[in-house]
């Protein structure tokens, strides 16, 4: 019956094209067998009452949340929890209002957009801020608090941040947290990981390394997560945007016509020539 | 006398589910749907009152429904009517509309008869709703 579903090709298809991210995966797949397992009881005609699906996201940069919400909404559509299946991503602007009784309609308006789907509250902590007392945020939450209670069937609701500031925020807002069933916390990527994801990049763009070039990059992972600034996945991205830069810059130097071979390689000239190997030695010494 | 205007309003009133599906068909079609009350049930009376902005990025009928509950509440006693606007250019207008909510009693119509020159008759109606008090105040 997981085959006849669909789930477990879904699932299959999460492992290959998400890298990493074993306790994420690890939920996923146990919301998927609950609420199928749900589905059979209530052929039976056993008591099953959809169990909320509220979740928080948290993590450093370029872990994946957003692409895993986008995920989620697709999983949760196959699993016949959401109806439609689409994702809402909204941050602080799109729900909070700039003048007294702007605030209700604006997050209303979103909330109504979302119904059937996923409602994505990206950097949500910035909703609250407890300097301002009379901040809009706080309706807005309290908006959004009775729409996930009351409406927990039409939609899903995901808030995603950084650990350290979702803790303060759900400190602040009890009512929050205790509506939020699932607390998912995204790990740091390995560096064999990010090499993985660097490789499924590439080959989503049709390029890939030459022998050398992959143990350059691997060298230049290893020195970018060392320094400031990393943010793991998304730093790759822009890593491998500036090797393709390079490389076509190389490409376009050279006067010769080129080769569908040349068009799809990358060398170790394109990565050593990143500004993360001309500073390795000084934060050694 | 039942006011029979826009799509179903020969059958009996549709419940909620019922209305739901309704919508669902609407907005699977891609149609943007608006709610609109009055409380003046004339025939020519095309051009409803809006309640609320029209819902062009709304995709499950259950936001709709949410707007229906809200209009309800403001206008327990009024008419609502759902419409569904189609967007396709060519079209570019109200495709479909029905009656979701109607007073507790609708008095009806008078005839009126105006005599012309010669032996002629003129008729109109007038609702007695709208005769005896003023707008707001009707149901």
């Amino acid at each position: 019956m997981l085959e006849a579903s669909g789930v477990r090709a879904m699932l299959d298809q999460l492992d290959a094209e998400l890298i990493g991210l074993a306790p994420v995966k690890g939920r996923i797949r146990d919301i998927a067998a609950l609420l199928l397992i749900d589905k059979l009881r209530a052929e039976q005609g056993l008591q099953s009452t959809p169990p909320s699906l509220h979740m928080c996201f948290t993590g450093n940069p370029g872990t994946g949340k957003t692409t895993v919400a986008l995920r989620m909404a697709e999983v949760l559509k196959q699993l016949g929890y959401v109806r439609k299946g689409h994702l809402v991503a909204v941050t602080r602007d799109d729900l909070v209002g700039q003048f007294i009784g702007h605030t209700a309609p604006k997050t209303k308006e979103v909330v109504k957009k979302a119904m059937g789907g996923v409602l994505f509250i990206d950097e949500a902590y910035y909703l609250y801020k407890p300097e301002n007392e009379r901040d809009y945020g706080q309706e807005s939450i309290e908006i959004l608090l009775q729409v996930m209670e009351n409406h927990r069937d039409d939609l899903v609701v995901i808030l995603a941040g950084y650990r350290d500031r979702m803790d303060t925020f759900f400190g602040s807002n009890p009512g929050m947290a205790s509506r939020i069933a699932h607390h998912i916390d995204f790990p740091d990527y390995s560096e064999a990981e990010l090499m993985q994801i660097a490789q499924l990049m590439l080959g989503r763009l049709n390029y890939r390394f030459d022998d050398t070039a992959e143990s350059a990059f691997a060298r230049y992972v290893g020195l970018r997560r060392a320094q400031p600034h990393f943010a793991n996945a998304r730093s790759i991205r822009n890593a491998l945007d500036r090797i393709r830069l390079r490389h076509a810059t190389r490409l376009f130097a050279a006067n010769t016509a080129l080769t569908r071979e040349q068009l799809c390689t990358l060398q170790a000239e394109d990565i050593l020539a990143s500004r993360v190997f001309a500073t390795a030695p000084a934060t050694v010494a | 006398m039942r006011i029979t205007q826009g799509t179903f309003s020969f059958l009996p009133d549709l419940t909620d589910t019922q209305i739901t599906r309704q919508l669902e068909y609407c907005l699977g079609k891609g149609w943007a749907l608006g709610i609109e009350t009055t409380d003046d049930p004339h025939p020519r009376n095309t051009y409803w009152e809006m309640f609320g902005n029209p819902m062009f990025d709304v995709r499950d009928a259950a936001a709709i429904m949410l707007e229906l509950q809200a209009a309800r509440k403001t206008y327990p006693n009024h008419y609502i009517r759902v419409v569904a606007f189609d967007a396709t250019h060519g079209t570019e207008s109200v495709v479909l509309s029905f009656i979701v909510q109607r007073p507790a009693s609708e008095p009806g119509f008078r005839l009126i008869r105006t005599e012309e020159p010669g032996r002629t008759l003129r008729y109109t109606i007038e609702s007695y709703a709208v005769q005896r008090a003023p707008e707001g105040a009707r149901y």
